[in-house]
């Protein structure tokens, strides 16, 4: 079968047997279980509406507690056993995290991490909050706002592979296709440099593809709210004698404090989970390891499944908090 | 020397004009009001004094200086916000010290003139609350504070009391008099509530599609309104307008009746607008200047609206409350010729 065609075969099944399913059990609550009507027609429709939330719930938490709850469970119990040669596997305790932590790739990548902990979720906020200020206040505005906003629409492997270019370095004497080494060879007289190689720094290179990403992000929310703050409150501090600097951090900032917040906690999330820019780029090479790439390299390199998992308990450790504090936020925000 | 002068104040947003050249003249501790339709431009104007708008053509002098092109804190002004616009973030203490900021005042006297500007307003023990703990009342109350704590020469007040319920306003409204009487400093209050302009004001300013209509005492413009605009604006009841002849000095009513009225600036015969106050019709025997049947009543308690349908259309009576005319009786009524108001019809002017 032409493959368009089974897509839109499961499209018409898949949605078919949603309407099948929500249509069907209501049917059968109201017509078969509890109808409203006979002697006990007011207590069959109170139950009826008890029972209805859930129907509507039930392929939902069926669903993730099938591709979200089990895993997370399956891999806990992954990370304390151990493969033995010839099937089968064996409880082993903490041996799996004994091994990791004994490990100096393991701990280069925790390094690494915290060090994107820090560096993306505050250069992208600050660089966003700053974008949607000075955006505002120009006729291109929107224009520009479509520009930084465009790469959130691009695949991290996707910008990986524009930003590999842009680090791109050919012999000495050629021409240099790469933007970073033409500026610094044609402009600056430098030597061309393998700049993902360079031990520590290459962190950095890696980090500004998330940046060029997440400003637009970080952007768009911080414009919002921007906008939602009183223009009278601007106004009375300019009346009060404020300069725009003194207006922006002392009067703006302060009101949007609670999404900026949120935005920096969502990026921190994306963060703690990097794997598609590392891996398209040095894959963890010279230093540039990650978790999520350290996972990987257990899990799907090494078939050690029990080391792999217990280094995805770590990293969902780690961003446990976080989200409960972003959630947190978020919902204080909306209030 | 007026404290604030406006010399015809223009303002052009692109190739709209919204305000054609205002001038007036506020002496120092006068309390003056702006009142007008929306859209009269009344709070542009404001703006501009604020600085919070370009000027763009005339000028405006405060103390004898012209601020055109000074920035809002070096106008030695003062604004209150229809919206309050207090900081949310900060207490109310910040909130009212942040005027203060930049002044070159010690520390402790800033914390004096705060505790002081907080007695005046009655407000000392919720100077530690954040906006969001405070009612409508203590929040408008914090936004004066915030505006009297640097003592400006001129205060300006945009529509301060909009955002209040009913009772609240007249509070406020007293209060802000009281303020005023005791601080003394010269008040420019923006209000669509002719009520508010009336009951507050030294001197009113009418406005109407960016032109100033009237500028009089609340005496002058509710007993010698210079058009028809001011003489329905400012009253409730509205005053009742009637179409009328003028004939040999002698102005002649829709049902034919002829009054002799003195102090015409003009006895060129021709068409007319009567017009005369709802407090001012009586019932009366004779001398009757109209008559028409009762068809809706609308009782005050102290007095009753009792709308009368006459030829020269639906008029308004206020008519004593203890016995109002039946809904459906025929009516007589007349006024004492001292309080009618003749108007040009074409042009709408005074014409006595």
């Amino acid at each position: 079968m032409h493959p368009a065609l089974q897509g839109m075969l499961t499209i018409a099944i898949g949605v078919g047997a949603c309407i099948t399913y929500f249509w069907g059990s209501n049917q059968f609550l109201d017509k078969v279980l509890y109808p409203p009507k006979g002697p006990n027609a007011g207590r069959n429709i109170n139950r009826a509406n008890m029972i209805r939330p859930w129907l509507f719930l039930f392929p939902a938490i069926f669903a993730l507690s099938l591709y979200l709850a089990y895993p997370v469970v399956e891999t806990l119990r992954l990370s304390v056993t151990q493969r033995i040669p010839g099937g089968g596997s064996e409880f082993v305790g903490l041996d799996n995290y004994k091994q990791m932590f004994g490990e100096s790739k393991f701990w280069e990548a925790m390094r690494n991490n915290m060090l994107w902990l820090i560096v993306v979720p505050a250069v992208s906020t600050a660089m966003g909050l700053l974008v949607a200020q000075l955006t505002d206040r120009i006729r291109w505005g929107a224009i520009a706002k479509s520009l930084i906003f465009m790469p959130m629409a691009i695949s991290f492997v996707g910008a990986a592979v524009i930003w590999k270019l842009v680090y791109d370095a050919r012999p000495p004497g050629t021409e240099q296709i790469g933007v970073l080494n033409a500026i610094y060879v044609g402009l600056m007289g430098g030597e061309p440099q393998q700049w993902l190689t360079i031990p520590f720094w290459n962190n950095f290179f890696l980090m500004i593809v998330l940046i060029w990403i997440q400003t637009g992000f970080a952007m768009v929310i911080l414009s919002a709210a921007l906008r939602g703050i009183p223009e009278e409150t601007v106004e009375a501090a300019i009346i009060d004698g404020a300069n725009p600097f003194q207006v922006f951090f002392k009067i703006k900032v302060p009101q949007i404090m609670g999404t900026i917040v949120v935005v920096w906690t969502t990026i921190t999330i994306v963060v703690l989970k990097i794997f598609d820019i590392v891996f398209a780029m040095t894959n963890g090479q010279w230093e540039t390891q990650v978790l999520a790439n350290y996972m990987y390299d257990k899990l799907f390199r090494s078939n050690d499944w029990g080391v792999g998992s217990a280094s995805a308990m770590v990293i969902m450790l780690l961003v446990t908090p976080i989200l409960v504090w972003n959630v947190y936020n978020a919902r204080k925000e909306m209030r | 020397m007026a404290q604030l002068a406006l010399r015809n104040l223009v303002k052009r947003y692109g190739s709209t004009e919204v305000l054609h050249g205002i001038n007036l003249e506020v002496a120092d501790g006068e309390f003056v009001v702006f009142v007008g339709p929306s859209g009269c431009g009344k709070s542009t104007t404001l703006r501009m004094i604020a600085g919070l708008e370009e000027v763009s053509d005339g000028v405006i002098e405060i103390g004898g200086r012209e601020v055109n092109h000074l920035e809002p804190k070096e106008r030695d002004i003062a604004m209150v916000f229809q919206n309050y616009a207090i900081y949310p973030h900060m207490s109310v203490r910040k909130n009212i010290a942040f005027g203060l900021r930049s002044s070159k005042m010690s520390k402790p006297d800033k914390a004096r003139r705060i505790e002081e500007v907080a007695g005046i307003l009655s407000m000392t023990e919720l100077l530690e609350r954040k906006p969001s703990q405070l009612s409508g009342g203590q929040r408008q109350r914090v936004a004066i504070g915030r505006a009297m704590v640097r003592d400006p020469s001129v205060f300006l007040f945009d529509e301060p009391l909009s955002n209040l319920d009913a009772q609240l306003r007249t509070q406020m409204r007293l209060e802000i008099k009281k303020l005023h009487q005791r601080v003394g400093n010269t008040i420019v209050f923006v209000t669509h509530d002719q009520v508010e302009a009336m009951t507050m004001a030294d001197r009113i300013v009418i406005m109407k599609d960016g032109r100033i209509q009237q500028v009089g005492t609340p005496d002058e413009v509710y007993h010698r309104p210079q058009n028809t605009f001011v003489a329905r604006f400012i009253g409730a009841p509205s005053m009742n307008m009637l179409d009328a002849e003028m004939s040999d000095g002698r102005v002649i009513m829709p049902q034919g009746q002829a009054i002799q009225l003195g102090g015409l600036t003009t006895a060129q015969p021709g068409r007319i607008t009567l017009g005369v106050r709802p407090d001012d019709l009586v019932p009366v025997e004779s001398d009757m200047l109209i008559q028409g049947k009762v068809t809706v009543r609308e009782p005050l308690g102290s007095e009753t609206l009792i709308y009368v349908d006459t030829p020269g259309g639906e008029i308004v009576v206020k008519a004593d409350g203890r016995k109002p005319p039946a809904v459906g009786e025929v009516v007589r009524l007349g006024a004492d010729p001292a309080n009618l108001h003749v108007f040009d019809r074409e042009t709408g002017m005074v014409l006595r």
